[in-house]
C-alpha cells in the first residue's frame, strides 16, 4: 500500500505587514502518499502558495512541521537543506528562466549547481529538452520561446535533478487551456515514467480533475476537505468545495460556449 | 596655435586621461562590485538579511558620497603620498579617483543586482544553489546588461572627476585645460581640450552601450 511521503504537521503562518497581520496558515495537516499526483485547490489567497513554498522551505513556518521521505526539514543544517533542496523540484507560474541564458544553459543549471561535469551536463540536458519536446530549441533564448514552451524548458530543467518531490504551484495558470492541457499531460507522462510525487497548487478545477489522484480543498489558511478526488468532486462536504464546484462548473461551461 | 609640440600634448592628454580613468574604474570595481553584493544580499529582503552590516556598508558609502571630488582629492593626499610616492601627476590621481569611484559603482551595482527578479532567484534557491552559485549565475548574470551599462556610466563620471583633478596638476586632459584655458587664457586650446574629452566620453559611452545590447537576450 501507500507509504506517507510528505507529512505535513499542523503548519501556521502569519505574515505581519506594519500592522496589518495576515494568518495565511493556520494548522494545516496533510498526508501525501508516495507516487500520488496530489492537488491542492483554493481561491485566490486561500493560503495555497504559502503552503507549497513551505514544503521546500521557501517560506519558514512559524510552526509545525514538514517531513519528507522521514526527515524533518526544519531540522536540517544550511548544508543538508540544500542537498535535500535538490530533490525536491519546483515550478512556478512565470517560468522563472534565466532570461540572459540558453534554453539548454538554462536545463543544465541545476546540473551546474551540483558540480556535474561539463560534457556530462550538457548530454543529460539535451536528454531532457528531447523529453519535453524542445531539443530544437536548445540555443533559443527564453524570450524566443512561447509560455508553453518556456514552462516545458522549466520542466526539462526541473528534471535533470531526477528529484523525488514535484512541486507545481500554478504551473499552468498563465498558459490558455489548450496549452494547459499539454503541460498537464506532459507531467502526467513524467510521473508514470518517473515515479515522481506531484503536488499541484491550483484555482482551477480542471487542472485537477485532468490529472490528480487525491485533493485537499484550502480556504482562508484550514484544509476544508481532503480525499480522492472522485469522492470530494462527486460528494463534496465543506462550503468551499461546493463553491469551488459551482466555479468550476461555470467556467466549463464558458469554454464550450 | 596647434604646433606638433602641442598635438604631442594634446595625444599625451588623451592617453594620460584614459590611462587615468580606466585604471580607477577597474580598482573602483575591485571595492565596489563586491560591495554592491554585498548590500544586495544583506539588505531586508535579500538572500542574508543582515541589518548591520547593510547599515554600515551604507552609511559608508553615504558619507564618501557626499564628500565633493576636490576636496576628496585633498584629504587623500597623505594616503596617495604614501601608496605612490608623489601626490600630482595621473598616477597619483588613480588613488583619490578609485575612493571616489567605488562607492559609486557600489550603489550603481546594488541597484542593478536588485532589478533581478525575484523569481528566477527563488528558482535557484529551490535547486539548491550556493550562495555564490546563485550571486555570479543569476545576480550578475541576469543583471549584466544592466551592469555594463552602469560601466558606461562610471567611466564618464570617472573620467570627468579625472579632469577636475587637472586643478592640483592631475595630469590629462583637464590639466591641459586648467593649464592653458585657466591660467594662461589660451581659450583656444581649452576649446580643442574640451572636444576631446567630449569624444573620449563618447567613445566610452558607445562602446559601453554596443557591448550592453549585444549581450541582452530578453526580450526587447
Ligand atoms: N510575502 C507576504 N507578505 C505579506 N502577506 C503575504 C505574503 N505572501 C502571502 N501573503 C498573504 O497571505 C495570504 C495567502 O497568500 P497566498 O499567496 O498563499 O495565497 P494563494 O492561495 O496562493 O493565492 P493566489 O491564488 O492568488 O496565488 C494572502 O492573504 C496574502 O495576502
Ligand atoms: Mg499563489
Amino acid at each position: 500500500m501507500n507509504t506517507s511521503y510528505i507529512e505535513i504537521r499542523n503548519l501556521s503562518k502569519k505574515y505581519t505587514v506594519k500592522d496589518n497581520s495576515v494568518e495565511a496558515l493556520k494548522g494545516v495537516s496533510l498526508t501525501i502518499p508516495k507516487n500520488e499526483i496530489f492537488g491542492v485547490i483554493g481561491l485566490s489567497g486561500a493560503g495555497k502558495s504559502t503552503l507549497v513554498r513551505c514544503i521546500n522551505l521557501l517560506e519558514k513556518p512559524d510552526d509545525g512541521e514538514v517531513i519528507i521521505d522521514g526527515q524533518n526539514l526544519l531540522e536540517l543544517s544550511k548544508q543538508e537543506l540544500r542537498l535535500k533542496r535538490q530533490k525536491i523540484g519546483m515550478i512556478f507560474q512565470h517560468f522563472n528562466l534565466l532570461e540572459q541564458q540558453t534554453v539548454l544553459e538554462n536545463v543544465c543549471f541545476p546540473l551546474e549547481i551540483r558540480r556535474v561535469p561539463k560534457a556530462e551536463r550538457k548530454k543529460k540536458a539535451l536528454e531532457f529538452l528531447e523529453k519535453v519536446g524542445l531539443a530544437d530549441k536548445a540555443n533559443a533564448y527564453p524570450s524566443q520561446l512561447s509560455g508553453g514552451q518556456k514552462q516545458r524548458v522549466a520542466i526539462a530543467r526541473v528534471l535533470t535533478n531526477e528529484p523525488e518531490v514535484l512541486l507545481c504551484d500554478e504551473a499552468t495558470s498563465a498558459l490558455d487551456p489548450e496549452t494547459t492541457k499539454n503541460i498537464l499531460n506532459l507531467l502526467k507522462h513524467i510521473h508514470d515514467t518517473m515515479g515522481i510525487t506531484i503536488v499541484i497548487i491550483t484555482h482551477e478545477m480542471r487542472v485537477i480533475k485532468e490529472i490528480c489522484t487525491q485533493v485537499a480543498v484550502l480556504d482562508n489558511g484550514v484544509v476544508q476537505e481532503c480525499g480522492s478526488v472522485k469522492d470530494v468532486f462527486e460528494n463534496p462536504q465543506s462550503k468551499s468545495a461546493k463553491r469551488l464546484l459551482l466555479i468550476g462548473e461555470t467556467e466549463e461551461a464558458n469554454y464550450v460556449g | 596655435m596647434l604646433d606638433k609640440e602641442m598635438v604631442k600634448m594634446l595625444f599625451e592628454g588623451v592617453r594620460d586621461t584614459c590611462y587615468m580613468t580606466l585604471v580607477s574604474t577597474f580598482f573602483g570595481y575591485l571595492i565596489g562590485l563586491p560591495l554592491g553584493i554585498f548590500l544586495t544580499l544583506t539588505d531586508k529582503d535579500g538572500l542574508t538579511p543582515n541589518k548591520a552590516i547593510y547599515s554600515l556598508l551604507d552609511v559608508i558609502i553615504n558619507i564618501t558620497r557626499s564628500v565633493p571630488f576636490l576636496i576628496l582629492l585633498i584629504v587623500v593626499m597623505p594616503l596617495t603620498k604614501a601608496i605612490v610616492g608623489k601626490s600630482y601627476g595621473s598616477t597619483a590621481t588613480i588613488v583619490p579617483l578609485t575612493i571616489a569611484a567605488a562607492p559609486l559603482i557600489g550603489r550603481m551595482v546594488e541597484s542593478s543586482l536588485k532589478d533581478v527578479g525575484k523569481g528566477v532567484i527563488e528558482a535557484a534557491v529551490s535547486m539548491g544553489a550556493k550562495t555564490g552559485t546563485i550571486v555570479r549565475k543569476v545576480l550578475i548574470g541576469e543583471a549584466r546588461t544592466s551592469l555594463l551599462t552602469g560601466v558606461a556610466i562610471v567611466l564618464g563620471t570617472v573620467l570627468g572627476y579625472s579632469a577636475m583633478a587637472g586643478v592640483v596638476g592631475g595630469g590629462g586632459l583637464g590639466d591641459i585645460a586648467i593649464r592653458y584655458g585657466y591660467y594662461r587664457y589660451e581659450t583656444g586650446i581649452m576649446l580643442i581640450t574640451l572636444v576631446f574629452i567630449i569624444a573620449v566620453v563618447q567613445v566610452m559611452q558607445g562602446i559601453g552601450s554596443f557591448v550592453a545590447k549585444k549581450f541582452d537576450h530578453r526580450s526587447k
